[in-house]
């Protein structure tokens, strides 16, 4: 048997040394060694959404190997993982593929690329900024917002009447007291900020 | 430490969503640890925990924010997680700071208050297990009737890499319900994500994810499904074609084979009017 103590930092595969900038400052970034991915496409079988996907997992992490910056940051599958980790409970190199997912779209959105799925964008923005405003997440206001800015008024109207018929949605947001203590950890400098 | 429930007091972090749109299983979740003395003091003044949207657009927030709750906790007390997906944001965050002294001093500066490494978070199943233990379910063995349900768990059987030690509690559901008299039915979809936010930003996406879950409890033989997550169930039921089987929280059948809950307006609050089948079981008049 190999001793996988010794093997496992080293990358099995080597990016191009042109690109190697970006592959690295994702490595960094996620924490994540993407080159100890052989490319067993074990998370993309896995994968609920994959089928949504216009690269699978599998291609995004060789696209990240490989530094095809352009490429994976303006992808669709970078915002449709929703982080649910099966595909890292089936990796046997155990890469944790949700946090090179948060690292690809979070540079995306830094470094200003067309973001492929402007509407799983937005929502984000909207649960963010409820908390911002409330400390906690107001489900009310954030699909009223959302509806302003993707301009659907009327998709899911019966949806929402339902869960409001039910209660589901409070009119009234549920506040933290000390909102300033929640305000002090938004960056300035970062994309999330309202 | 010893986990008599008699004597323990956890804090208790109940997160946005049992807070608003799953008030029924806040509420059943409360019923059912009064009844086993387990005692809850809600975290006071609890933020959220950041969810799925601040992981994905802002790492140094994502990291903040379960951070502020963990400050909030008193040291002698375990918190106590009621949703699974903020349980896992709050214990990998606790992680991740445990593992970096610089993390310590950020923490440190940010709060005003040391680290506590030693603060157990502990998610409901964890705290079911427990009472599980100590036979409190025996007494009821025959209470729910025989109802055939397909235990869901959604995502909260998967996790990163760093918490793969991290007990799943899979298993659980099927084991409790079963001793309470219901009958879990063998699926193929109980870990399967019920696609989280793509539900308001990509209704299509999930609701096909969705469907394979609904369709594959029904096939399957199942009356109902039991969730373990609160989002998990408004997805289920928001996003599945009419006329489907009724999706239960695990904490509502809990509570109803303890005897409570019948006339408690919970099922009430269901998309999917769990109230017919409940009637046909004769678990509600």
């Amino acid at each position: 048997m190999m001793d996988a103590a010794v093997k496992i930092n080293q990358p099995v595969i080597r990016p191009d040394v042109d690109n190697r900038g970006f592959t690295q400052r994702v490595i960094s970034r996620s924490r994540v060694n993407t080159g100890l991915c052989w490319q067993c496409k074990c998370c993309s079988s896995g994968c609920p959404f994959s089928d949504a996907m216009d690269y699978l997992p599998n291609q995004v992490i060789r696209m990240v190997q490989l530094g095809m910056k352009k490429e994976v940051l303006s992808c669709s599958a970078i915002w449709l993982c929703v982080g649910c980790h099966t595909c890292s409970m089936e990796c046997p190199t155990a890469i944790d593929m949700a946090a090179v997912m948060d690292a690809l779209r979070q540079t995306a959105i830094e470094e200003k690329f067309v973001i492929a799925e402007p509407d799983i964008l937005n929502f984000h923005k909207e649960v963010v900024n409820s908390i911002y405003r409330y400390g906690r997440t107001h489900k009310l206001e954030i699909m009223l917002r959302y509806k302003l800015t993707t301009r659907r008024f009327l998709a899911d109207m019966d949806v929402g009447l339902r869960m409001f018929s039910k209660r589901k949605l409070d009119l009234r947001p549920s506040k933290v007291h000390h909102i300033a203590s929640v305000r002090r950890m938004f960056g300035q400098q970062r994309g999330a900020r309202p | 430490m010893t986990y008599d429930n008699n004597t323990i007091t956890y804090s208790y972090f109940p997160g946005c969503s049992l807070a608003t749109t799953a008030k029924e299983n806040n509420r059943s979740m409360l019923s059912f640890c009064r009844q086993h003395s387990v005692s809850l003091v809600e975290l006071k003044d609890w933020n959220c925990c950041g969810s799925s949207s601040a992981h994905s657009i802002d790492s140094e927030l994502a990291h903040h924010l379960p951070a502020r709750n963990l400050a909030l906790a008193p040291p002698d007390r375990p918190i106590l997680v009621a949703c699974p997906s903020c349980y896992l944001r709050l214990k990998s965050t606790h992680m991740d700071i445990a593992a970096d002294p610089d993390a310590q001093k950020e923490f440190g500066r940010m709060w005003g208050r040391e680290f506590n490494p030693d603060l157990q978070i502990i998610n409901f199943f964890d705290m079911l297990a427990r009472v599980a233990d100590t036979g409190a379910f025996e007494k009821n063995k025959e209470s729910l009737n025989g109802l055939r349900f397909a235990p869901y768990y959604g995502c909260m059987l998967m996790r990163p890499p760093k918490m793969r030690r991290e007990p799943t509690f899979s298993g659980l559901m099927e084991k409790v319900l079963s001793s309470l008299g219901a009958d879990p039915v063998q699926w193929a979809h109980k870990a399967r994500c019920c696609g989280t936010f793509l539900s308001v930003s990509r209704p299509l996406v999930s609701a096909r994810s969705v469907k394979t879950i609904m369709d594959g409890a029904e096939k399957a033989g199942a009356e109902c499904i039991v969730t373990a997550c609160a989002m998990c169930h408004l997805n289920l039921e928001i996003r599945s074609q009419p006329g489907k089987i009724p999706v239960l929280h695990f904490s509502e059948l809990l509570s109803l084979a303890g005897g409570i809950g019948q006339g408690r307006g919970w099922f009430r609050r269901h998309l999917i009017d769990p109230r017919p089948l409940l009637r046909s079981r004769r678990l509600i008049a």
